[in-house]
């Protein structure tokens, strides 16, 4: 049987994985992808703490926090093809419209 | 070692492989594949966990929709410009030294944590009590997630229109 501990050091790699990507990746689409990774990671936390404590409001919280993230991606996505077509680039570093 | 135990281990060991694929492979479409691989395994581990409706709920609302979504930004903001975008890592040891120290903080809370029993494994479907639990304590925040995705949708309308 797979404890509790199990779920959540694989869910704690796979946030530390997506939080480097989203540190590293230079491109803004690639950086909502790290932020993908680590939804999922903390969908897989709330999954395990159900199961384990036999409580259904953490399933039905990965259902909530499924849905405003596929929400996320559509605005985040829209906002880059937004900043796209002003500025002819989704490269992170050149998006400095706000530094004074 | 037990099927079980075995089953996980192939299951985590994949996971890890694919997240570690989406953020180092240079190529974003690539990037974008080993996602959708990475998810349909997140999936797998709700199966894991025996909870079959979340395993769905995975598959067609991140596998299927966000992919495709991902996919249509990157051909927008990719093919028009002419040029590719640098898929390079900026600073990978800086920011694999602030992931590790994240990690580590994350596992040494989880050591100092008390073990907690067990609860027995849901007897079948519990599809139906999330249903209930959906419209019964959890009503109004099933209401309040209708506003955030038409409030998400009009946003994303307004964000990407024409200019005209």
């Amino acid at each position: 049987m797979i404890g509790l501990q199990a779920y959540l050091v694989l869910a704690a790699l796979v946030f530390a994985i997506g939080l480097f990507g989203v540190l590293t990746r230079r491109n803004a689409v690639g950086i909502l992808l790290g932020i993908e990774l680590m939804l999922n990671a903390v969908n897989i936390n709330l999954v395990a703490f159900a199961r384990f404590n036999g409580d259904l409001g953490g399933v039905v919280f990965t259902l909530f926090t499924i849905s405003i993230t596929v929400a996320e991606v559509a605005v985040g996505l829209a906002i880059v093809i937004a900043i796209f077509r002003v500025r002819r680039t989704v490269e992170a570093d050149r998006l400095d419209l706000l530094r004074g | 070692m037990t099927l079980a135990t075995l089953g996980f281990g192939v299951v985590a060991a994949l996971l890890l492989a694919t997240s570690l694929a989406v953020v180092l492979t240079p190529n974003l479409f690539h990037s974008v594949l080993y996602l959708a691989a990475a998810l349909v395994l997140t999936g797998v581990v709700f199966l894991l966990l025996e909870q079959p409706f979340l395993f769905a709920v995975q598959l067609l609302l991140y596998a299927g929709g966000v992919v495709t979504i991902v996919v249509f930004a990157i051909m927008l903001t990719e093919q028009l410009v002419g040029e590719r975008v640098g898929q390079a890592s900026r600073y990978p040891i800086n920011g694999a030294i602030v992931a590790a120290a994240v990690f580590a903080g994350i596992v040494g809370f989880l050591i100092q944590a008390p073990v907690r029993a067990t609860a027995p494994a849901p007897a079948g479907d519990t599809t139906a009590a999330i249903g209930r639990a959906l419209v019964g304590p959890f009503a109004v925040t099933l209401e309040l997630l209708g506003v955030l995705l038409v409030a998400a949708l009009l946003g994303a309308l307004y964000f990407a229109r024409s200019e005209e």
